[in-house]
């Protein structure tokens, strides 16, 4: 595999493990897809039903909710100013562009607990009704990737600063960017389908 | 905190007492061997902590054969409390239970380890490669699926097994109507066991796709690697579904939410659709290895290129989509309605087009071939009408209309295991006799195989049969008894005879795997079967870096032509290298056994516990994101010398062909 390397693709292509890497995180994402398919399916099925507890309308808080999207889509701007750098061979800049993707993405997750805990707050648990639980774990669901999702950057800055750009560590950056720009991606629908939809139906 | 401490054991029936004491001395039995025979080092080094394919492709079919053993034991402890009307043998819990433990068992922790164990062995060397793309994460694959099939095995000592069904509908499996721990192993192990799965449906894309040797192209690829392949892209659709159905359940019944109950606005339908969107992929997914396995198998042993191999290829992509759309017809009778009913009965009758289509590929492959009765063909053979009477009365209670009659009857019953033991068990045996000499090096008996062979076939159409006449006069699945006056009770005593004679099939082939152990000739040819694909072009047993030279593939069964042309077949000591080989690894098995903690804590509801647990699982992760461990070299003169012990013994292979 080492003999398998090539130094005209990008840092994070060169070796023919690392491509094989991104081509399996690709697949992940395909499954990933299937998960969060099957979460929407469910929030759709249940999402009238409200058992006598609060409706969509009643607990929705769109300013904080625009605000969450908007530290969201902006992470997913820097994170793509990172790989861009990266790309270029800064390392400092790198990781620069990493940590305000991560900063957003904790302001985002900081704003989503506030959330939950609001409507934990005003008696809309998870326990409540069918709507709720759907809600509760279709959102949690994302807001845990989010979370491991910091984590494991967290770690990969680490490995980023100790041993600098290498086609290994070039590779983790852009797996996690992946993975980032695919939470971004996710959330779109939410606000869609399940933000904005509670607001007008 | 669910659970009275005086519940923790199951006690007071002396079957499952008998079961704790066996386990117990089991127990005692190994690690007593293990210290005595000073095997621990041996064990860890050389077993737990392997990424070898091959390895840990034999760990899974050993760990196959042992559930099988015990799905199997289920079985037929059902099949003695059936065998006469108003049978007191086992309670209606405990026949409950055990039903449920036998579905879950023989699909999730037999079919799918047993195929993805001959995968793990064969497919790599098929494409040519020495590894899988992702060795670590295939031992850890095999850790998940290990953690979680134990976890699910000590339900029945510890806390009570599941007893709602392999199925597990809503709302008899959440909490308000079984209220005890026991279903929560149900969702928790097999939670373990799937991410295990999709990991591996993961690699053997990567693999496939990218790591085939040089000249193999797509449509070069044998048989067994496409539906390798398929069987694979079916896992990465359907297995999130049943992730997040368990999650969903674990919610329900752990933390009170209300996806699936009576109350707060569930909806109990949605489990039986979402388990059924993966459920009946599932099928799929046991099944289209197995007919890789046959395709192998039969072209090999008629001596023929396979009949159609591209309509074969077409058929199984065909089948894999349509797989997809067939879910309702599991549920035709909980309200649906006609048009949906109709739609559903049209999509799963159009499977059996492209399943035909196989079918008649192999009987033309076999047509004028110059067929060898070995014991891997005999599986082939009697699967061709087996599996054709499960097919046809699929199409039976494929009819939406038809099946009120036949719903939830034994009639049911019949065909899924007419489907699933032709279609799944013949093949992983067929598979197993024909690639064990590439395993161990030596090969099963085949006297005792064929016993096996006829004994098994034997007993299976006894035990099945009837349970088809037993359905159509009205006898339901899942009762644990019958009374004299149905006059079920010929039939019934019939099948449970025939379960006598398929236990002693298995018996004879666990007695063919010890007696060639200890007996068999390990003298063998590389290529004792003559064989076509790649996997037979080099040692047998296979040396742990596969091939000294990757081999170049010119047409569809590379090895026959190689021989026939006699090219390729030689090494020159110029052509060998350095080889670079991944490094073992504990890190899988450790995750493995968090897992289990973890998840045991899980299943009796101590969440703080549990948590606790999977901080160790975290930390395994974050472990392994600072591992760096880039394998090794095996040096030229370690690979000269291997390659000298068996190229120059009797039958090397390219002095082969007939």
């Amino acid at each position: 595999m080492s003999a398998n390397v090539n130094t005209s693709l990008p840092l994070e292509y060169q070796s023919g493990q690392s491509r094989m890497n991104i081509l399996g995180f690709w697949i992940f994402l395909g499954a990933e897809i299937a998960l969060f398919a099957t979460l929407f399916g469910v929030y759709a099925v249940l999402s009238g039903r409200y058992a006598g507890g609060p409706t969509h309308q009643d607990i929705i808080m769109i300013r904080e909710v625009m605000i969450q999207t908007i530290l969201l889509l902006t992470s997913s701007f820097t994170c793509g100013l990172a790989i861009f750098e990266m790309r270029r061979g800064n390392k400092n800049e790198l990781i620069m562009w990493l940590v305000i993707t991560l900063l957003l993405g904790a302001g985002f997750l900081y704003m989503e607990i506030n959330e939950f805990i609001h409507y934990v707050h005003i008696g809309a648990s998870m326990q409540t009704s069918a709507f709720l639980s759907s809600l509760f774990v279709l959102l949690g669901t994302h807001g845990a990737h989010v979370t491991f999702g910091i984590g494991w950057a967290i770690l990969v800055i680490i490995q980023l600063i100790k041993r600098g750009l290498t086609s290994v560590t070039a590779r983790k950056v852009f797996i996690i960017g992946l993975y980032w720009h695919f939470l971004d991606v996710v959330w779109i629908f939410i606000f869609t389908f399940v933000y904005l939809k509670g607001l007008v139906l | 905190m669910g659970i009275k401490w005086d519940e923790f054991f199951i006690t007071g029936d002396p079957l499952i007492l008998g079961a704790q004491i066996s386990i117990a001395l089991t127990m005692i039995g190994i690690v007593f061997g293990l210290t005595y025979l000073k095997k621990w080092n041996w064990l860890w080094t050389e077993w737990i902590t392997t990424v070898d394919h091959k390895r840990i492709g034999i760990m899974y079919i050993i760990s196959a054969v042992l559930m099988f053993f015990r799905g199997g034991v289920d079985g037929l402890l059902m099949k003695a409390q059936t065998s006469r009307p108003e049978m007191e043998f086992l309670s209606s819990q405990h026949y409950n239970e055990i039903f449920t433990t036998h579905g879950v068992i023989m699909i999730l922790f037999m079919a799918m380890p047993f195929l993805i164990g001959l995968m793990n062995v064969v497919v790599p060397l098929q494409i040519g490669a020495r590894d899988v793309a992702f060795p670590q994460l295939n031992a850890l694959s095999f850790w998940l699926f290990f953690s979680g099939a134990m976890l699910f095995n000590i339900s029945f000592v510890i806390g009570g097994s599941p007893d709602a069904g392999w199925t597990s509908y809503f709302p008899l499996a959440g909490k308000e109507f079984s209220p005890s721990i026991a279903n929560n192993y149900y969702a928790i192990a097999l939670q373990i066991a799937g991410i295990g799965t999709l990991m591996t449906g993961i690699n053997f894309i990567v693999t496939i796709l990218k790591m085939r040797t040089k000249g193999m192209t797509l449509m070069r690829m044998p048989m067994f690697t496409w539906t390798t392949l398929i069987t694979s892209v079916i896992i990465i659709a359907a297995f999130p579904i049943f992730t997040v159905a368990l999650a969903l359940m674990t919610f329900d019944r752990l933390f009170g939410t209300h996806f699936f109950t009576v109350s707060g606005g569930g909806m109990d339908m949605l489990w039986a659709n979402l388990f059924w969107l993966w459920g009946h992929p599932e099928v799929y997914i046991v099944a289209l290895p197995a007919f890789g396995i046959f395709s192998e198998v039969i072209a090999t042993f008629s001596r023929k290129s396979l009949f159609g191999y591209k309509s074969m290829v077409y058929a199984i992509v065909g089948i894999a989509l349509l797989s997809m759309l067939v879910w309702v017809h599991h549920f035709y009778t909980m309200g649906s309605g006609p048009a949906v009913n109709s739609f559903f009965s049209i999509t799963t009758m159009l499977i059996a087009v492209p399943t035909g289509i196989k079918m008649f590929n192999w009987l033309f492959t076999m047509r004028k071939g110059r067929i060898k009765m070995t014991t891997a063909m005999l599986w082939s053979l009697a699967f061709v009408p087996c599996f054709t009477i499960g097919g046809v009365t699929g199409v039976m209670l494929a009819m939406g209309a038809a099946d009120y009659q036949y719903h939830n009857t034994l009639f049911l019953v019949a065909h899924f295991h007419y489907v699933l033991i032709p279609g799944v068990v013949f093949a992983v045996f067929a598979g197993l006799y024909y690639w064990w000499p590439k395993m161990f090096g030596h090969l099963l008996n085949e006297k005792l195989g064929k016993w096996h062979f006829w004994l098994f076939v034997i007993g299976f159409n006894v035990t099945f049969m009837p349970m088809f006449f037993l359905g159509l006069s009205g006898a339901a699945r899942r009762t644990y008894t019958f009374s004299a006056e149905s006059g079920f009770a010929p039939l019934f005593l019939l099948s449970a005879m025939g379960s006598i004679v398929l236990a002693a099939g298995f018996a004879v082939f666990c007695y063919n795997i010890y007696w060639s152990l200890r007996y068999a000739d390990r003298n063998i040819s590389s290529d004792p079967w003559d064989a076509r694909t790649l996997e037979w072009a080099t040692a047998t047993p296979v040396q742990h870096y596969n091939f000294a030279k990757l081999p170049e593939v010119k047409s569809l069964d590379a090895f026959w032509f190689m021989k026939k042309n006699n090219e390729g077949l030689t090494l020159k000591d110029s052509e060998i290298e350095e080889i670079h080989m991944p490094s073992n690894s504990g890190q899988p098995f450790i995750m493995c056994v968090l897992f289990g903690i973890s998840g045991f804590f899980l299943v009796f509801e101590w969440s703080i516990a549990a948590a606790v647990a999977a901080l160790g699982i975290f930390a395994g992760l974050i472990y392994r994101s600072f591992d760096y461990n880039d394998g090794y070299h095996i040096p030229v003169d370690e690979v000269r010398e291997t390659e000298l012990s068996w190229r120059n013994k009797k039958g090397e292979a390219h002095k082969h062909v007939s």
